[in-house]
């Protein structure tokens, strides 16, 4: 695995602010990673950088084997897709796809038929002359798309590109840019502040807080092997309590534990916070024997759909209610309503300590 | 530390361009707005034989009694006017902004006519009117006032010259309201006098003080109208031409100058400010304001607007028949001799070339420099260096009285030292003295066009090798289109009437015919004034129009896009 794309100590300022301290990452040809973090987090401040639109303070960015640190936007190899679409109003689809390509004076029978290509790669073919304004949110960002692919750049930078569309369209639009993208193979770097989002089209994700890369893995990883306690905390719905390391054993309220079996309590003592996924906590119809369980009581059901919020409340693990996953046909078959018994197996090897 | 590269990037070679276009316009406002300031200041705080006295003209001009006098005259004055005309044109704003008047569009159009001449229009008209052999005359007397040349006339005059000004800045801060707020004080059972006092009155507030502050500015450093029906009530503005012109003293010139641009750039910071206030007051949500009917309130306004629309019609109508009137009062029979007077005879149609040549290069180079900088301050990078000085001479004309920078460019340009020297007396630095004292409108119409834009327009043509001077031309450009024409009209009209900076600057060869005007009434040709600055609101009317129709054939190729 060769990097495509690498950052080696990338630092900005804004005066006394640290925009981005000490940010190191390899990008491999072909891959779709995504920056993801809270607004502020330096994401969209770092693929500025890479498109040479903000200037870093120090570091060093090379691109398939170029030093590309100090080059002007115009001596890169990228194209851009922005939260605003960025299309020229007053042009046509045609023209806005094919801006590029009439600087390169190429022939017009060739541009057009280039035009034509790429309206159809992004599956809104006879569309060329309409102005931009005639077109849905989701249309327009299509050919924002079309456009920043027009010039076969080695590198696509997207800035939130879904952010200003309807939920519908987000979703449907995203699996379009993966399919696309995997299509075409071309090296991309999204930056998002939608976890789902990172975690439907990314091969790779970039945890981002407060300037500094907090976590880069497989979204499963990003998921299931939290390296922090805010990746754990923002990617993902999580329960924390409070814990206890003692004489080998985990204590969580009057629930204990054997260490052995806690994977990241290794090494650990004293006071920790636990990390419990809602899939983590196992509800059970009856009091089972083959897992631990602990007792609890329905303090309120948030209906979501095919999926609800069920907030336990567990006095044995601890004095607020915990949150668990259950299906809407798992409440109706046990007959469980709010204020209804239902006892919790905990999966001590899926328990994360921070 | 070779794999560190230290916070700079290469600069593309069109950034280059950009750099080098940027610094050509801040070398001419450096030459032809910041150096006359500072030779102005220069001027003042040195005696007769070039050398440095300190405050010595300062006090010299304030053991001047006469001078103080016009301090004080020009200080009430402004005041008076102020105190008048702002509650008027807040009451006519209110009625085109928040009630249902028929034919708001026609009134407003009424209520801006004074724009379209010089300001001396209006005192002209008012000798006809109230003057020694005026119709009204008796009406004065009766009221006590023993003649218009003085004190009265010149607030009668500087109210219909002011207002539109002031008309405005209210229409726009009476326009900016969220329906929403009126709606909850509804809901809540506020009476409609409340309401008014808790959220129509504070939100106009800080137009209210813009209002103010220009009408004030306006009237303290206006020459036209006292030097025609001043008499010898004396003011600032008139003692600075008396002393310059008259009396060649020019340093106490120079002071006068320069406490004549104390208002204007106090006015400028708080303009500042409060513009900044007035943005931040209304947000992308909130739902626009409509007006709906209330028969009294409706009825009232539309009066006082019917009124205040015939004194205005008044004014301009009676420049007009005097204009045509054979010799007032006694042959009234309509002639075109005044015309002949004017334009043949006074040599004002050689004034009218001059001032359409003068107003057509004002409104192509100004309109040209003022956007191309604009839009290399607004949407390129690099040159810091040059950015901030750029930005801040580009809002400094605002706070400088036309006749401060006149007689800067006078102390600057009449140095024989000056390689510039050879402009002096030139149409080009008629021209160009116009252009900057009319920059910052221009700049800011330019400016909001811009921000109006997409941010990313230059970085997506980076990102397509297109040279950013492409994108301009073939996106920015027609996108701005009604601004730049709105831009370019601005420059033509205020050319067109503007008489306080040229006033110092003309020669024979280069007289503007609103200069004209102001020579035929010292003259006594009062008659063959009046028809000039008839012809000057015609020919500005008329500019108008074609303007606006300008306008309507390049949005026709330009605006396409924005039709659905």
């Amino acid at each position: 695995m060769s990097a495509y794309l690498s950052l080696r100590n990338i630092h900005k300022s804004f005066g006394a602010f640290e925009a981005l301290r000490d940010i190191h990452l390899d990008v491999v040809r072909g891959e779709l990673i995504c920056f993801l973090g809270p607004s502020g987090c330096g994401k969209t401040t770092l693929l500025r950088i890479i498109a040479g639109l903000e200037v870093q303070t120090r570091g060093r960015i090379d691109q398939d084997g170029r030093d590309i640190s100090r080059l002007p936007p115009a001596e890169r190899d990228y194209g851009i897709v922005f939260q605003s679409y960025a299309l020229f109003p007053n042009l046509s689809v045609a023209d806005n796809v094919g801006y590029g390509l009439v600087n390169r004076r190429l022939p017009r029978a060739q541009i057009q038929q280039r035009v034509e290509e790429l309206l159809a790669l992004v599956g809104l073919p006879g569309s060329a002359a309409k102005f931009p304004s005639q077109l849905s949110g989701g249309q327009q960002q299509r050919i924002a798309l079309a456009r920043a692919l027009a010039m076969r750049p080695g590198l696509l930078l997207l800035d939130e590109p879904l952010s200003a569309l309807d939920a519908l369209e987000r979703v449907r639009l995203r699996q379009e840019i993966r399919s696309l993208q995997q299509q075409l193979g071309v090296t991309t770097v999204m930056v998002t502040h939608d976890q789902e989002e990172a975690l439907s089209v990314a091969d790779r994700i970039v945890v981002m807080n407060h300037g500094v890369i907090e976590q880069v893995g497989s979204p499963t990883e990003i998921y299931r092997e939290p390296a922090s306690a805010f990746v754990a905390d923002f990617v993902g719905k999580v329960n924390v309590l409070g814990g206890q390391i003692e004489g080998g054993r985990l204590h969580l309220g009057q629930w204990a534990v054997d260490c052995e079996r806690v994977p990241s309590a290794r090494g650990r003592s004293g006071a920790v916070k636990v990390y419990l996924r809602p899939e983590d906590l196992r509800a059970r119809a009856s009091a089972a024997v083959d897992v631990p369980t602990v007792h609890g009581r329905i303090e309120k059901i948030e209906f979501l759909g095919a999926f609800c919020h069920v907030h336990v409340l567990a006095p044995t693990l601890s004095a607020r209610p915990v949150v668990v996953y259950l299906s809407l046909n798992f409440l109706a078959e046990q007959g469980l309503t709010e204020g209804s018994d239902l006892p919790l197996a905990l999966m001590p090897e899926r328990i994360k300590l921070f | 530390m070779t794999d560190l590269a230290l916070g700079t990037q290469k600069a593309h070679w069109s950034d280059w361009l950009g750099h080098g276009v940027l610094l050509l316009v801040l070398l001419i406002l450096l030459a032809f707005l910041a150096a006359p300031l500072l030779a102005i200041l220069a001027q003042a705080l040195q005696d007769d034989q070039g050398r440095y006295a300190g405050l010595g003209n300062f006090l010299a001009y304030a053991r001047t009694p006469t001078l103080l006098a016009s301090l004080w005259n020009s200080i009430w004055v402004s005041a008076l006017v102020t105190v008048i005309v702002v509650p008027m044109a807040f009451v006519f704003a209110y009625a085109l902004t928040r009630a249902c008047i028929p034919g708001a569009g026609l009134l407003r159009g009424v209520s801006l006519i004074p724009l379209l001449a010089p300001s001396l229009l209006s005192a002209i008209s008012l000798i006809y009117w109230f003057g020694n052999q005026g119709v009204l005359k008796d009406l004065l007397t009766a009221l006590g006032v023993s003649q218009i040349y003085g004190p009265v006339g010149v607030v009668i005059a500087q109210c219909f010259s002011v207002f539109p000004h002031a008309v405005m800045i209210l229409i726009t801060a009476l326009a900016l309201a969220d329906a929403r707020l009126y709606e909850a004080a509804e809901a809540l059972g506020t009476g409609v006098v409340r309401q008014f006092f808790t959220i129509t009155l504070p939100g106009a507030k800080y137009g209210l003080i813009s209002a103010a502050m220009v009408t004030f500015t306006l009237v303290i450093t206006d020459f036209g109208i006292p030097k025609v029906i001043g008499g010898n009530f004396n003011m600032m503005a008139t003692d600075v031409f008396k002393l310059v012109i008259g009396q060649q003293d020019f340093a106490k010139g120079a002071v006068v100058a320069l406490l004549l641009l104390a208002p204007a750039v106090l006015s400028f910071g708080v303009d500042r400010y409060v513009s900044r206030r007035q943005t931040a007051m209304l947000t992308a949500r909130a739902v626009p304001l409509v007006p709906k009917p209330s028969r009294w309130r409706d009825r009232l306004l539309l009066l006082y607007c019917l009124l205040v629309s015939a004194l205005m019609l008044a004014m301009l109508g009676m420049a007009i028949f005097a204009s045509f009137a054979t010799f007032w009062p006694y042959n009234l029979a309509p002639s075109l001799q005044h015309y002949r007077l004017g334009l043949i005879d006074g040599g004002v149609g050689e004034g009218f070339i001059n001032s359409l040549q003068m107003a057509a290069g004002t409104a192509l180079v100004g309109t040209a420099l003022v956007f191309v900088s604009a839009y290399l301050l607004e949407k390129t990078r690099g040159s810091d260096l040059l950015r901030g000085p750029v930005q801040l001479l580009a809002m400094l004309p605002m706070a400088v009285p036309g006749l401060v920078l006149g007689l800067g460019y006078i102390f600057f340009f009449n140095m024989p030292s000056n390689p510039l020297h050879g402009l002096y007396h030139t149409m080009t630095l008629l021209t160009l003295c116009t252009i900057v004292h009319f920059y910052t409108t221009g700049h800011l119409t330019a400016v909001t066009a811009l921000k109006s834009l997409d941010a990313e327009f230059e970085a997506v043509s980076a990102s397509l090798k297109v040279p950013f001077y492409k994108t301009f031309w073939r996106v920015t450009v027609p996108i701005c289109a009604p601004a730049l024409v709105d831009i370019a009209r601005y420059f033509f009209i205020n050319a067109l009437t503007t008489i306080s900076a040229v006033v110092f600057l003309y020669s024979p060869e280069t007289k503007v015919a609103s200069i004209a005007i102001l020579n035929l009434d010292e003259a006594g040709d009062i008659g063959a004034a009046a028809a000039m600055a008839v012809l000057i609101a015609v020919i500005s009317a008329v500019a108008s129009a074609l303007f606006s129709m300008l306008g309507w054939l390049l949005g026709r190729r330009t605006q396409a896009w924005r039709r659905r």
